[in-house]
């Protein structure tokens, strides 16, 4: 590997660990806002270590979501992971106890610098453990920084951080809305989701909206893929 | 109630990372199983979306919140970065509130 790449590649990763960063600052804030100590907070970041997941976790607590539903709603949006994983593992060709330390890494932004580095293997490694490693740090720095800022202040209705929270969401969901399925996808989840807001107890309607979606997606799909 | 969410959370999506590299692929590349991944992530962060803009416990309300995301939206088409979205989202729905004009 010449200097210039390895150079590129490391430069690539604190760039998208600076970008990470940014965004676990509004984690971090929002948690503590809706109820989570900063302990929590930080637990989630450092064990659960996934964006969306952990955005919604807390966002199903706040609602007043249970448990449980909070907890099966951070997995689903989880599962998306193991796909990168099985994705990764030929790729990094780990085997035994190394694959743990790289299953916590394996989120959506190291699988994807380790992806364009496909055709060499050095590159694809140094590419995934310098992604994961740098979104790692600073998304716990980020994290803290978040969550010690929105301790400080009062009411985060103030803020307007009841508001940042489905916009956090918006903005995770924006790059995936590619197709006209996954268009149609969302919209009918939106609709849903708030129609069942009133119907049924706090958490579930993400549940049964989402999986409303997901059948939908099914039966859209499958009609195209007659066609 | 909530440090059981944060560490049965964590562990969830722990193990699910880890079935990545251990489960064997034939059952995780049937292409039902793949579409059905693809799909998930949009329908629960669309379901969010819909469900925290307007949801105040189990009853529905219009506030500075649904104001917020149309300013997200705007910043979207706009291709600002993650952290402007919420930030524009967040300012607009605390000016309108400062401002009295929202609720």
């Amino acid at each position: 590997m010449t200097d210039d790449r390895r150079r590129a590649i490391l430069g690539d990763a604190l760039g998208v660990g600076l970008a990470a960063g940014a965004y676990a600052i509004s984690f971090g804030a929002i948690s503590v806002a809706s109820g989570l100590s900063i302990l929590q907070t930080q637990t989630l970041s450092v064990l659960m270590f996934t964006g969306a997941s952990q955005f919604a976790l807390v966002g199903v607590l706040a609602a007043g979501g249970g448990a449980f539903v909070a907890v099966a709603t951070a997995a689903l949006l989880g599962t998306r992971n193991g796909f990168y994983g099985l994705h990764m593992a030929p790729l990094l060709g780990m085997r035994g106890w190394r694959r743990l330390p790289a299953a916590q890494l394996t989120i959506d932004e190291s699988t994807a610098m380790a992806v364009g580095q496909e055709d060499n293997q050095r590159d694809t490694r140094l590419a995934f453990w310098s992604t994961g490693l740098a979104i790692f740090i600073l998304w716990n720095l980020g994290t803290l920084l978040g969550a010690l800022g929105a301790g400080l202040i009062g009411d985060p209705g103030t803020y307007g951080l009841d508001a940042a929270i489905p916009a956090a969401f918006l903005a995770l969901l924006w790059p995936r809305l590619t197709t006209t399925i996954m268009r149609t996808v969302a919209a009918v989840s939106v609709v849903a989701g708030v129609a069942l807001t009133t119907l049924l107890p706090a958490g579930t309607p993400v549940l049964v909206a989402g999986a409303l979606g997901v059948a939908c997606g099914i039966v859209l799909s499958r009609r195209e893929s007659k066609a | 109630m909530i440090w059981t969410a944060v560490i049965a959370g964590s562990l969830a999506c722990y193990l699910l990372k880890v079935a990545g590299y251990t489960l064997p692929d034939r059952l995780l590349t049937a292409p039902a199983v793949q579409r059905v991944t693809i799909l998930i992530p949009v329908a629960l962060l669309a379901a969010l979306v819909g469900v925290q803009t307007v949801a105040d416990g189990a009853a529905v309300a219009i506030d500075a919140r649904v104001a917020g995301l149309a300013a997200a939206v705007v910043a979207l088409l706009l291709r600002a970065p993650f952290l402007v979205v919420v930030l524009v989202a967040a300012g607009v729905a605390a000016g309108g509130r400062a401002l009295g004009w929202l609720p």
